[in-house]
């Protein structure tokens, strides 16, 4: 034990080693998605894992009171690139998602799902505790959440709007709002469904919509996509097709072998075993981040570390409910094993800032009620 | 930590919330929001079990449905066969470009590319475009056939552009002679959307497969078609085919052996010439039907592929009535080839045939005068046939009473419908005094008597069923006609005549071609082979003088029957020639080579190749040559023809009876349909 530097045995492997287990598999499932090569799909992964690991180490450095302190300012300047995207895009005449910063295309909505977690936890963590039943609380956060959600679902993007709302929404609930309110939301979100259904939707939203219904529907047309996933995973059966031996993915049937569907890719060729090692793993370290936002000793850092988790697991969960047919087609890939930076990117910050709080934890371990 | 008075859900503005509280409620709601996850996350683990291993049958189907993709390769039809085994229709190697409708993303612009590339003409273009924009669903569309592998191969490599398209090896069917079987074969195309309807085969929608849309080809489908093949190929979503898995060969479909003499056919038909006309000619021994010839015809070659918008066009306009099968669909009043009948009657019913009658130029009817061709003077019943004298039949028709002619004629083949398959026959009319008060409401004349007694006015024949009472004459046998080979058919209940009654008959009809008769010119160029024949002319218009020649329209037809040799009857003739004129000026010298070519077939080409330097070239030449000039008058540009495969033609050809048999193509299928399961020649049904 000694000949290990306390640096590196304060890790927490318990984390770091299915992480890396799940990317390696995830480099695999690539290398079969790619035609059988490292190119294009598997070695970019692995570089990427490696360099954002770098960068949540870098991260597990950062004191308590600095995150605190950039958290507005760094919420502020999403916000702004957010904006500045919508006016590229204005101007470019359509949609855009990315800002090119000449050394790589930046998706400030992939950065806006950490930031926002940040934003309410920090002012979750500042406001006097008998404000929180009041709607001092909820006013302010509410437009903190609405802003980006807007701006986002404006792209248009569903997917992601969706996923900010849901990591600021854990984040309020763990804050300790009073119940009736998230049941109120619920109620009304319910009743205004059908009516954002038909006035917010776009067509083709409305229409991924009704396909996810009834797929068979239109086997070959809107449904193809949830019927070619499903073929994927069933036909896998307990141990996959084998490695490289997927029909689905490599005859084309399966859109986005590489990116939404890489799970069907993966389930093709390992089966119920490949399956269940990617939940198992998913559950570990979701299960890692749940505790040390448990363990934390403080407001701030129990909710930023929730709210954490929460956004991993939206990742993972309508990804998966997508490709087995329990979700519509929404544009979400699945975290540590679909091919793109950006998602990569966006999930590492995640891991990096439990592992961050995780060291906070650490280094004044939790001495109990504070005052 | 409670406040005095605490009453649930009004608690909203008291200041009870502590970092304690929040704390527990933290725990509560952290615990709350994990179990949420903990379950999701099962939910998705017993989801991925329940489609990889409980469904796990179903989708592994479904996978392999996706990725192997069954084609059925169209089985080769079997041939229809001549009397000798000579291919009257048989399959040529073929390479051909089809094209999906449903699964082309821009019709117009793929088709347009595919013209360029095949370097098709203009018209054509345009009838594949039609031919697409008509299309039913996943109805696959023939471009073009026939192509050269250099042509196929240039479709290939673009493939990845053209979506839809499918370029095919196959088999087309091929007619050697063309235009001489075409009525009597019929033609093949793509089955239509109602036939698919009625017979849900997915064969019917395989490019490339074709199945008998008239005639033999039609009503010998099920026996024709045989066993389609099956390609199992993988393929990506996208159709490109990745490797071959397994092939099943075809069957070839069943042969057909008809009855019909192919070189005798063949030679009929170009006999015919630029006439419009049909000629019949039946086997005395065994009724089998060895020609059965409508002229002019389509070329069925032509309708493979889908039957062109022009040609169909030149084919309805032609006054010639190309699309019509004129041997047992044309109607024609018999004429005085029922003359030989009507003797026969008479005989029956006392007549003795010494007995002389006195024709002055005509016979009056009360009031009514009806005039004879000519003043013949005293004629007995073998002059009377001889000479064609209406005069004698008027006086002894009117004598016995016509009520004997209808049963005779019926006993002998007219107003009988044959049991031939791939023929639709019109079956004409044998008239008698119940049949006009059916159809006109009118009684009977004895005008309409003598009319009917010389087969003028209300008789109605198709020419086949003049060559079956030819050869009933000719042999005093009850004979069926058929078609099938080796379907022989039992003579019906015997002729009610005498050999001395059927020898007077006889003797008229041979002093027609041999004495001083009204058809000399119809006499056999052969060392001891006699025929005996009767001519007939049939009034177009009542008002027009006999032979009067203006109007192609307006001219009488011309009909001939005859039997050959004389003393032994072997085969049995009827010609009919449209607007022909007499009897004895277009439908005889036909008959008499057609008997010619059946004794002698060199010395009956030598007389058809001279005639054919004259009208310009054989049936197939002058078609070819007749479109052209149409589409050129439609100002549109000259398609090339499918080039005639002379290796196939030349074994059934004409010429091929005298040139003998020639050896097969390597490019066809089988030299010869193997006598094996697939290969028996149908020879009853």
């Amino acid at each position: 034990m000694s000949v290990i530097p306390t640096s590196i045995a304060r890790q927490p492997w318990q984390m770091l080693i299915p992480l890396t287990a799940l990317v390696c598999f995830g480099a695999l499932v690539l290398y079969s998605a790619g035609g059988g090569g490292w190119m294009p799909y598997a070695a970019p992964h692995l570089v990427q894992y490696f360099v954002f690991l770098i960068m949540a180490f870098v991260m597990t450095r950062f004191p308590r009171d600095f995150v605190a302190l950039i958290a507005f300012p760094a919420y502020a300047v999403v916000l702004v690139l957010l904006v500045l995207v919508e006016a590229v895009g204005a101007m470019g005449g359509g949609s855009q998602r990315w800002l090119n910063l000449g050394f790589m295309q930046l998706q400030p909505s992939e950065l806006m799902k950490p930031a926002i977690v940040l934003v309410i936890a920090r002012f979750y963590a500042s406001l006097p505790v008998g404000e929180v039943p009041s709607w001092r609380s909820l006013i302010p956060v509410v437009t903190l959440l609405a802003v980006p959600m807007i701006l986002v679902g404006l792209q248009p993007d569903l997917g992601t709007a969706l996923a900010i709302g849901f990591g600021g929404a854990v984040v309020m609930f763990l804050a300790g709002l009073p119940l009736r309110w998230f049941v109120g939301a619920g109620l009304a979100g319910a009743a205004m469904a059908p009516v954002a259904f038909f006035f917010v939707l776009k067509p083709y939203q409305q229409k991924r919509v009704f396909t996810f219904l009834t797929p068979e529907k239109d086997p070959l047309g809107d449904g193809y996509h949830i019927t070619q996933s499903k073929i994927a995973i069933g036909s896998g059966g307990w141990f996959g097709k084998g490695f490289g031996n997927g029909t689905q993915s490599h005859l084309n049937y399966l859109p986005e072998p590489h990116t939404d569907f890489a799970f069907a890719t993966m389930a093709e060729e390992w089966g119920f075993v490949g399956g269940l090692f990617v939940l198992v793993v998913f559950a570990l370290i979701l299960r890692w981040g749940w505790n040390v936002a448990r363990r934390s000793r403080d407001r701030f850092s129990q909710l930023l570390a929730a709210g954490m988790v929460a956004t991993i697991f939206f990742y993972v969960a309508i990804n998966l409910m997508m490709v087995m047919g329990l979700a519509p087609v929404v544009g979400i890939p699945l975290p540590f094993v679909s091919h793109g930076g950006s998602s990569m990117m966006t999930n590492m910050i995640c891991v990096g800032t439990l592992m961050m709080i995780d060291r906070w934890n650490r280094m004044a371990p939790r001495s109990g009620l504070r005052g | 930590m409670a406040s005095p008075v605490v009453k649930l859900g009004k608690n909203r503005r008291k200041p009870f919330t502590s970092a304690a509280t929040l704390e527990a409620s933290f725990s509560r709601r952290s615990f709350v929001v994990a179990a949420g996850m903990g379950g999701i996350g099962t939910l998705l683990a017993s989801r991925v079990g329940y489609l990889a291993v409980i469904e796990n049958k179903k989708y592994s189907l479904e996978s392999e449905s996706n990725r192997v993709n069954l084609s059925l390769i169209p089985p080769r039809r079997g041939w229809i066969l001549d009397r000798n085994g000579a291919p009257l229709a048989s399959n040529r190697a073929d390479f051909r470009v089809d094209v999906v409708p449903e699964l082309m993303t821009d019709p117009q612009g793929t088709v347009t590319k595919l013209g360029n590339i095949l370097g098709m003409d203009a018209t054509t273009i345009a009838d594949v475009h039609q031919r697409v924009a008509d299309a039913v669903g996943a109805q696959p569309v023939e471009v073009a056939s026939g192509l050269s592998y250099d042509q196929f191969a240039a479709v290939g490599v673009r493939l990845p552009d053209l979506h839809g398209v499918v370029p095919q090896r196959g088999f087309s069917r091929y007619y050697p002679t063309g235009p001489s079987v075409a009525h009597l074969i019929g033609y093949v195309g793509q089955a239509n959307a109602e036939e698919y309807k009625k017979d849900h085969d997915p064969l019917l929608i395989t490019p490339g497969f074709k199945i008998g849309k008239d005639g033999l080809e039609k009503s010998f489908e099920k026996e024709l078609r045989g066993v389609p093949g099956a390609r199992r190929v993988e393929v990506t979503a996208s159709g490109r085919i990745v490797k071959e898995l397994e092939t099943r060969e075809d069957v070839q479909g069943q042969s057909v052996k008809l009855t019909i003499d192919g070189p005798l056919q063949d030679f009929a038909a170009r006999r015919i010439g630029l006439e419009s006309g049909s000629v019949a000619v039946i086997d005395c021994q065994t009724g089998g039907i060895l020609a059965l010839v409508s002229m002019p015809a389509f070329d069925p070659n032509s309708f493979v592929g889908g039957i062109g918008r022009l040609r169909w066009k030149m084919l309805n306009e032609d006054d010639h009535i190309p699309l019509l099968n004129k041997s047992v669909r044309g109607l024609y009043p018999p004429g005085s080839t029922v003359k030989p009948m009507a003797t026969l009657a008479l005989q029956q019913h006392g007549v003795s045939p010494d007995e002389h009658v006195y024709c002055g130029g005509g016979y009056q009817l009360g009031r009514r005068y009806f005039r004879c061709d000519a003043v013949h003077g005293s004629v007995d019943m073998r002059t009377a046939i001889e000479k064609s004298c209406n005069t004698y039949f008027w006086t002894m028709v009117h004598r016995v009473g016509y009520d004997v002619l209808a049963p005779m004629a019926r006993t002998l083949g007219l107003g009988d419908e044959f049991d031939l398959p791939g023929t639709s026959q019109r079956y004409g009319t044998v008239p008698t005094p119940d049949w006009k008060m059916r159809r006109f409401h009118q009684e009977w004349t004895a005008a309409d008597g003598l009319n009917a007694s010389i087969g003028q006015g209300y008789v109605l024949a198709n020419p086949l069923q003049l060559a079956v009472m030819t050869s009933r004459i000719a042999t005093g046998k009850n004979l069926l006609p058929s078609l099938i080979y080796g379907n022989k058919r039992p003579v019906g209940p015997p002729l009610p005549f005498t050999p001395e009654q059927l020898q007077v008959t006889h003797d008229g009809m041979f002093r027609v071609v041999n004495g001083s008769g009204t058809a000399s010119s119809a006499r056999l160029n052969l060392d001891g082979i006699q025929m005996a024949g009767k001519t007939g002319t049939a009034q177009v218009r009542k008002l027009v003088a006999r032979g009067h020649i203006s109007d192609w329209a307006a001219r009488d037809h011309s009909l001939f029957v005859c039997f050959a040799p004389f003393d032994n009857p072997r085969y049995a003739i009827a010609v009919v020639i449209e607007h022909g004129g007499f009897g004895s000026v277009a439908a005889a010298p036909i008959a008499r080579d057609v008997m010619t070519y059946l004794f002698a077939p060199e010395k009956a080409l030598d007389t058809l190749h001279k005639l054919e330097q004259g009208w310009g070239g054989t049936p197939d030449e002058r078609m070819r040559r007749r479109y052209l000039t149409f589409i050129g008058d439609q100002g549109v540009d000259d398609p090339p023809p499918p080039p005639p495969d002379l290796d196939i033609s030349s074994r059934v050809d004409a010429e091929s009876r005298v040139a003998g048999m020639k050896p097969g193509s390597a490019e066809m299928e089988t030299p010869t349909p193997s006598p094996g399961a697939s290969g028996a020649p149908i020879t009853t049904t």
